[in-house]
């Protein structure tokens, strides 16, 4: 397993946002979370990364134990986070976000190499790439922060509720192309969507999150034809 | 040029350099400091010490105090940096007032008396006065801005860059929070403590006062006005807020006032400053085809 995640808890304050998670993913697996707003998706996916602290529980990657590392530590052990409104900097062109996203790896990486691919991936932002990042669209955000998560190629991509306040076309294509990094270039991708619709569509399996806890678990197929399921994300 | 504005240029290339340093701290790694003027006095002192009481010459100080500085900002700035903005910014002017009593209560350091008997500095065996200090101070402060830029050009000046705008978001690509804000914290403190061993030795005479609180401020609005962030900006800074004093001398009661109506004013429609991001000297500059780096 390249990320073992058991009873993992997190609070602020008095507030339980997760309470006693276990999940697993597997080298080259693109699992999802979904869940409503506030069921801890989040959260959780913040704790694997190590930007909220756990209160308890484990975490596991590549066999180490991190769950007391910092967060920049974890950074570079391989695990990368597309974060929940993409949170690129502002005030840095694209391609210094770029560059930003690839620090301390430029003896691993060939970063012109990946420069290419990432433009090849999302074109608009080879047009943009003297432009500062406040100045892009949401979708194009979006992009970039993808894509300076991936610069870096990453053992592990964490994304983030990536479908909000995208506009539909845009979701589509971001998804394919979760999918097709998962697909063609075996990235491990843990996702976490309230757009639960096409997270099933997209991944192998699936943890259904509700109040901090994993309520179902399962193939995302199987998922798909649970009427509970249906009934709760799907809106069958 | 007469001795007099000479003079003036000298004290604004020297506020310049410490601008300088401030802007690494404030406008490169985006934390607050309103305690700058402790590691200009802290310079000055170490310069004075070490040529009054150790007798050694300004040259052999220089590099020594630049270290005693720099140490003094690592010491300081490793608790202080975990702080966040309003934290900081009340830690920082604390770390003034702290320095300002030590320099006054301790008798090492003169006390109220302050310091006094600091050698002039000699270069090549003539004394350095008037023009030739000036010309030093430039020197100087060209160094300060040429490391200045080659710092934003690299990594490090990349990962301060990165934690000033999104610090959650720089430090899971890697970036280690205190150890960049640190390395600008003392960078620009040691800057600070160039400029005030120039200082030290322009004056030759030194007591705490001339390092307190009030100067923190100035040296911060001189990076405001100046455009936070940019090269240039704190030497423009510097030198506004240094000669608007001499051209408006007739009303010299009112400066802090005068002080106070230009920050306002930038504030309110300059807010990057002269020289920050889409700013009207920066339209005018570019609209005529110059590059400006700011």
């Amino acid at each position: 397993m390249l990320l073992e995640v058991s009873d993992l808890k997190v609070c602020y304050g008095d507030i339980h946002a997760v309470e006693g998670v276990s999940l697993s993913i597997g080298e080259g697996e693109l699992i999802s979370v979904i869940g409503a707003n506030g069921a801890g998706k989040s959260s959780l996916l913040n704790c694997v990364m190590g930007i909220v602290p756990s209160r308890g529980g484990k975490v596991i990657f590549c066999g180490r134990d991190i769950t007391s590392l910092p967060v920049h530590e974890r950074a570079r052990e391989g695990i990368r986070i597309v974060p929940e409104r993409a949170r690129v900097f502002p005030r840095l062109t694209v391609y210094e976000n770029l560059l930003a996203g690839c620090f301390g790896m430029k003896d691993k990486i060939s970063f012109p190499e990946k420069l290419s691919w990432i433009y090849g991936l999302f074109p608009v932002l080879e047009e943009r790439k003297s432009q500062l990042g406040s100045t892009l669209s949401g979708g194009e955000q979006q992009m970039l922060a993808i894509s300076r998560a991936l610069i870096s190629d990453p053992k592990l991509l964490l994304v983030d509720e990536v479908s909000m306040g995208l506009m539909p076309v845009l979701v589509d294509k971001v998804f394919e192309v979760m999918e097709m990094l998962n697909r063609e270039h075996g990235l491990t991708i843990l996702l976490v969507e309230q757009n639960a619709l096409a997270s099933l569509g997209i991944s192998s399996r699936s943890y259904v999150l509700e109040t901090g806890k994993i309520v179902l678990e399962g193939a995302s197929g199987d998922l798909l034809k649970d009427p509970k399921v249906q009934e709760a994300y799907l809106g069958l | 040029m007469n001795d007099y504005s000479i003079t003036i240029l000298t004290f604004i290339a020297i506020q310049a350099i410490v601008a300088c340093g401030l802007n690494v701290i404030v406008g490169y790694a985006g934390q607050i400091s309103l305690g700058h003027a402790a590691f200009f006095g802290i310079g000055a002192y170490s310069s004075a010490l070490l040529t009054t009481k150790a007798g050694l010459t300004f040259w052999a100080a220089l590099p020594l105090v630049i270290l005693i500085t720099g140490s003094i900002g690592l010491v300081l700035g490793m608790p202080s940096l975990r702080l966040r903005e309003d934290f900081l910014a009340v830690t920082t002017i604390g770390i003034n007032f702290i320095v300002e009593s030590v320099f006054l209560y301790v008798p090492f350091f003169g006390g109220a008396l302050g310091l006094g008997g600091i050698p002039s500095i000699t270069f090549l065996g003539t004394r350095l006065r008037g023009p030739n200090f000036l010309y030093l101070c430039l020197v100087l402060l060209g160094l300060v801005l040429l490391i200045s830029r080659r710092f934003t050009k690299s990594w490090a000046g990349l990962a301060c860059f990165a934690l000033r705008e999104e610090e959650t978001a720089a430090s899971s690509m890697g970036v280690s929070p205190i150890r960049f804000k640190l390395l600008a914290f003392v960078l620009g403190t040691a800057m600070a403590g160039m400029g005030g061993a120039l200082y030290a030795h322009l004056m030759r005479f030194i007591s705490a006062t001339d390092f307190g609180f009030p100067l923190s401020i100035t040296l911060m609005s001189m990076v405001v006005l100046g455009g936070i962030g940019t090269l240039w900006g704190p030497v423009l800074g510097a030198l506004i807020l240094g000669v608007l004093p001499e051209v408006f001398r007739p009303l010299i009661d009112y400066r802090m006032l005068l002080n106070a109506a230009i920050l306002l004013l930038m504030i309110r429609f300059q807010p990057a400053g002269l020289l920050g991001e889409g700013s009207f000297l920066r339209g005018l500059f570019q609209r005529k085809g110059g590059t400006s780096n700011g």
